[in-house]
């Protein structure tokens, strides 16, 4: 008698978690993402993110790593996602798909948010992020106040000096780029335009050389030595910011579209030449 | 014959370096470039022509040059057609010892560290490879150590490169594999240079010795070739040339193995020419490479490596067969 009392509070109890996890917010999330991570951790309530992607700890990309240090570290494997028992897992648009679909089968409820190209995208991606975690109110805020920081901050001068963004392997961004966007708020112009790259691509140091850029901002080293970074510290690119042109750094804060781009923006109006 | 063999390499060194100053994604025209390389016109293009394209040129040549002459020593020594530092695994220990040097701060730390650790590495490969299949050693016996010296040489590199805390090392396997001499700087000229510069004095000094080796070793012996000495200074020059080389370059293969191999008939067969004669012959083969990887793929990095394997694998499933039936 007792135990089928208890049966019935056991099955009541479940039928009213499984109505919950319906309509309610999510209590378990897990984000397995760089970015999703830093969204997550700017707006979810107490207790209701249980755990960040392992690369939330690097600090050469994660900007947030302080906060992220207080949860515990997933590295995006399904098995062990699985094992925390999530009610939505935070994913990138490029998070693998074998991972993705396995937790998926599995019953995992799973959100992939797009990559952000623009800092126009942003307050978007803040209300989207808001909506999963139902924190739509306070995401509502973020997303005004980024708006508003960012008015304050767009510089539009008469004449924007000229730019150049250089990554390991002579790598840079173009037109379509978070990083082009806070190159233009900041009151810069990006070189890459000129070289006719639109997205990403390889900019032969030969021809960053030739378009003389007024700044060029170089992508931070990691530890541990590497030929594709050897490129940063080429002494022709050491020349010409000796002899011509500034020098800035790209950093975590230029990864992901969340409102510390702004400081991204902030310090490069301090390096313009 | 001999003296117009020295003529016609010198020139087609001559015509390659120039052709290599002149390719390159910046477009300039060769007025431009030679005012900017010769009295330094215009900040961009003096830059580009003296940070970027001298160094990149001087490099091949000292790398041909290296990879030649060693090629043409291990051959002269070893009285064996197949033998080529690439091949026989010198090159990829170099590689493996210079990915060490990078990873663990070595070279960063110390001066000259780079070539040095490559150089450490290659000289237990060449010892190695002595050792095992010294001038009484069949050419199997050759060719067996060096698959061995380099297949394990290149496992232990890609798993220093994968254990590298830096995310971009384990995508570099490629270049250290294959070699490139894309992005390269004068600070890569003066680290090899010295190195290449001496171990390529040291072999051509010996030129009469290996003439007296191809008529045996006791023969060798009998006309004053101290054998374990010249052992001593060959297993060194070539670390030091073939180590230098490929720590600022990766290992280039074949260039040893073709480049003897298409000049022996010019020179009579005589040892002692064929080690200037490869040294000049490397050099135009790896100008020639690495021009054609920036005009086949200029955005690319196409890896030297892949060129010379192209030209050099053939020749040597040619020569393994003409071995066979010679009955070695």
């Amino acid at each position: 008698m007792a135990l089928r009392r208890a049966s019935k509070a056991l099955g009541a109890a479940l039928a009213l978690w499984a109505g919950a996890a319906l309509a309610g917010p999510p209590e378990r999330v897990v984000s397995i993402n760089l970015c999703t991570d830093q969204l997550a951790m700017l707006l979810a309530a107490p207790g209701q993110l249980l755990s960040v992607s392992h690369i939330s700890h690097d600090p050469n990309v994660s900007v947030m790593r302080d906060q992220a240090l207080g949860y515990p570290v997933n590295h995006g494997q399904a098995e062990e996602v699985f094992a925390m028992a999530p009610d939505l897992v935070l994913a990138g648009q490029f998070t693998s798909s074998y991972t993705v679909g396995l937790l998926r089968r599995l019953g995992v409820e799973v959100a992939q948010l797009p990559i952000v190209t623009s800092l126009d995208q942003i307050p978007d991606a803040i209300r989207d992020m808001g909506r999963l975690l139902g924190r739509e109110d306070h995401a509502e805020a973020v997303a005004e106040q980024f708006t508003a920081d960012l008015a304050a901050l767009r510089a539009d001068p008469d004449r924007r000096p000229r730019a150049a963004l250089h990554y390991a392997n002579n790598y840079t961004s173009g037109d379509k780029s978070l990083a082009n966007d806070i190159l233009t708020a900041a009151g810069l112009a990006n070189i890459a335009l000129e070289a006719g790259l639109s997205g990403g691509g390889v900019l032969p140091m030969e021809r960053l050389i030739m378009l003389m850029p007024d700044l060029i901002i170089s992508g931070e080293a990691y530890p541990g030595a590497s030929r594709s970074e050897a490129v940063l510290t080429h002494p022709a690119l050491d020349a010409l910011r000796d002899r011509h042109a500034g020098r800035a750094i790209t950093d975590a804060e230029w990864v992901c579209g969340t409102p510390t781009v702004l400081r991204a923006i902030a310090r490069l109006q301090g390096a313009a030449p | 014959m001999t003296r117009a063999l020295a003529l016609v390499l010198i020139l087609l060194v001559g015509a390659l370096f120039a052709l290599s100053l002149l390719i390159g994604p910046a477009g300039l025209t060769p007025a431009t470039s030679l005012a900017a390389l010769v009295r330094g016109e215009g900040l961009a293009e003096t830059l580009v022509m003296r940070e970027i394209r001298l160094p990149r040129a001087i490099l091949a040549v000292l790398i041909g040059a290296a990879l030649g002459l060693a090629g043409a020593a291990m051959q002269g020594y070893l009285r064996n057609p197949l033998a080529e530092p690439g091949l026989l695994g010198v090159s990829g220990a170099a590689a493996l010892g210079a990915v060490i040097a990078l990873q663990t701060g070595f070279a960063a730390q110390v001066a000259l560290g780079l070539p040095l650790a490559a150089l450490a590495g290659a000289v237990l490969a060449v010892a190695l490879i002595l050792a095992l299949a010294g001038p009484r050693g069949g050419a199997l016996t050759l060719i067996l150590a060096g698959i061995a010296v380099s297949a394990l040489a290149g496992a232990l590199t890609a798993l220093v490169l994968n254990l590298s805390s830096n995310p971009f090392a384990a995508s570099e396997i490629m270049f250290w594999m294959m070699g490139s001499l894309a992005d390269r700087s004068m600070t890569h000229v003066w680290l090899a240079a010295p190195f290449i510069g001496l171990g390529g004095a040291v072999l051509l000094a010996q030129g009469r010795a290996f003439d007296a080796l191809t008529l045996g070793e006791d023969s060798a012996a009998s006309l004053g070739v101290n054998l374990p000495r010249l052992r001593l200074t060959l297993v060194l020059a070539i670390a030091s040339m073939v180590g230098a080389a490929t720590a600022v370059a990766g290992a280039v293969g074949f260039v040893g193995l073709v480049v003897p191999h298409i000049l022996r008939p010019f020179v009579g067969a005589r040892p002692s020419r064929l080690l200037w004669a490869s040294a000049l012959g490397g050099a135009v083969l790896v100008l020639a490479a690495d021009i054609a990887v920036r005009l086949v793929l200029p955005d690319r990095d196409l890896k030297l490596g892949v060129l010379t394997a192209i030209v050099g694998a053939p020749l040597f499933l040619h020569l393994v067969y003409k071995t066979r039936a010679q009955g070695l």
